[in-house]
């Protein structure tokens, strides 16, 4: 009886979870009339301003990801050796994305630094990559955060700090070469959720008009039929491979064992 | 961890907090700031006086209606998101499948609530949408039009049941850890006693998972309150729920007053910030019970 309504659960969820992907799979082989081909495919690989949208937020995600861990991994790790009475704070901070929708925090970016203000980062094409690079760091951090405080953990920060000094090793050779290591099975889960966050997003690239791959895809979708079937399973594509990645960079380290 | 290292130590505090002022440096300038700045906005005249007339004017127009329908879609998706997430999570946990189905499901369930945006609002469209693959299923081979029936993939059905795509994997990925914290001698103990497998779950389980539950709701709800990308993929503009409302807003002042922008993006702060509120101190109340 249990097991028959367990089944149920499962095959429910499986069926509703098949349909869509099944869905948009078939869709984006329909094309052509009456067969099935890629020509919904060569179509949308060949076309420029797709090559020119991905290769920007392949770049965007790139920089916020170096940007997010020369952040993240030091203030995390100074937090735990020095101030850990301060990580609570630091911890809600990193949370506050979360709660603020990212239309929010968009709309006050273009508030705060527009062409009149102070720091006019929107007025240049570079300023607003800048800004939408920070906004998407702010995106990101919940998940960096908590991934690279994670890893911190599971070693002994205060133990490696010390012998790390005692053999007249500085600030930065300690990040670099002793708790970047250590933490670096962290760090990439972080990376690839981050890439997984960045490549299709839409709503920070859309309102501060960068061309990127998320508004490319929305206005795609207004305009084509098949085309953005294709592109759909293309995305779906780029997450499960970077899920799969964080699966498979955790599985083969010893250090998240203890975490997990 | 030991950190107190005697006075030398603290006559240097102050270089101690160099360490973290670069980010917080960043979150001020790219969090509290641009957020402060929008609150502040809605209390504001254009002239830069006080005024409550902002919030007041939320009431107005199609505004109340924008949050009533986004509320309900919030609501719905983050019920039925829990309620379907639980069953399938008890299923696998609790239910007696085979063992190998855990892996790849919580591996699934971390793709798919990271698949929300644009692209899911495509493969809803590819399958429910009036030339999608299910409606033409329905159409041709059983002679069902959903359409005529009333389904629209453009209302409140349409995107609720496209948000529990991730909807339901977050439930899933959440609450899988407060099953597996569910012990085995509790339900042994209870069974001791007389009880019945409904009376264990009313009597044990359910109030010991009651707060990751409503803390789940909450987040869920949350989450679907600030999509924007996929309601706009898959709707255009054609249905006022909050979150296309502001971004028209901000494009284009659709509102004719800008400060009227900055209300509305404050009701939304206030909105996803009580149900975050909740999530959290439900979640610190629960993890009493789970080590």
């Amino acid at each position: 009886m249990n097991r028959i309504w367990s089944w149920a659960a499962l095959t429910f969820g499986l069926v509703y979870f098949a349909l869509p992907l099944i869905g948009m799979a078939v869709f984006s082989l329909k094309m052509r009339r009456g067969v099935y081909s890629f020509d919904a495919y060569t179509k949308v690989l060949g076309d420029p301003r797709f090559q020119e949208t991905f290769a920007y937020s392949t770049v965007m995600a790139l920089f916020t990801i170096a940007f997010g861990v020369l952040l993240v991994v030091p203030t995390a790790y100074w937090v735990r050796l020095k101030l850990p009475g301060l990580r609570p704070y630091i911890e809600f901070l990193t949370l506050m994305p979360l709660v603020i929708p990212a239309i929010v925090i968009v709309f006050g970016y273009i508030r705060l630094f527009n062409t009149s203000s102070w720091l006019p980062l929107t007025g240049t094409a570079m300023g607003t990559n800048l800004l939408l690079m920070f906004g998407y760091t702010t995106l990101a951090l919940p998940y960096m955060y908590r991934a690279v405080d994670t890893g911190l953990r599971t070693i002994d920060v205060a133990t490696l700090t010390e012998a790390a000094q005692s053999l007249g090793a500085g600030w930065t050779t300690i990040l670099a070469k002793v708790i970047l290591p250590n933490v670096l099975v962290a760090v990439l889960s972080g990376a690839f959720l981050t890439f997984a966050i960045v490549i299709g997003e839409f709503t920070m690239a859309a309102l501060l008009n960068r061309p990127a791959f998320g508004p490319y895809l929305q206005v795609l979708g207004a305009n084509r039929a098949y085309e953005p079937a294709a592109l759909a399973v293309i995305s779906f594509a780029i997450t499960w491979v970077c899920m799969g990645l964080i699966q498979l960079i955790t599985r083969f380290s010893k250090h998240t064992k203890a975490a997990r | 961890m030991q950190t107190d290292k005697g006075p030398t130590a603290r006559m240097r505090l102050p270089l101690h907090w160099l360490g973290v002022a670069p980010f917080l440096i960043f979150a001020l300038l790219f969090l509290i700031l641009p957020t402060m700045n929008i609150v502040l906005g809605a209390f504001r005249t254009p002239e830069g006086s006080f005024t409550l007339e902002n919030i007041a004017a939320l009431s107005t127009g199609t505004i109340p209606a924008a949050y009533w329908i986004s509320i309900k879609i919030s609501v719905a998706s983050a019920l039925l998101g829990c309620l379907i997430g639980f069953a399938v999570a008890a299923a696998v946990v609790l239910g007696g499948l085979p063992k190998w189905i855990r892996g790849p499901l919580l591996t699934f369930s971390g793709v798919a609530s990271n698949f929300a945006g644009v692209p899911l609002a495509f493969a809803f469209l590819a399958t429910l949408g009036p030339l999608g693959m299910v409606t033409v299923f329905l159409k041709t081979q059983l002679g069902f039009d959903l359409r005529a029936h009333g389904f629209n993939l453009l209302s409140f059905w349409g995107l609720t049941i496209t948000y529990l795509f991730f909807q339901i994997p977050l439930m899933i990925l959440i609450i899988t850890p407060a099953l597996d914290g569910l012990k085995k001698e509790w339900k042994e103990a209870a069974s001791i006693l007389g009880a019945t497998g409904p009376q264990y779950w009313r009597m044990v389980a359910f109030p010991i998972l009651f707060p990751s539950l409503l803390g789940t709701f909450a987040l869920l709800f949350a989450n679907a309150f600030g999509a924007v990308a996929t309601a706009i993929a898959l709707t255009g503009s054609s249905m006022s729920i909050v979150p296309i409302l502001l971004f028209a807003q901000i494009r284009g002042d659709v509102l004719g007053n800008p400060h009227l922008g900055y209300a509305l993006a404050f009701g939304m702060i206030v909105v996803t910030g009580i149900a975050n509120a909740v999530y959290i101190w439900l979640r610190a109340r629960s993890e009493r019970w789970l080590k």
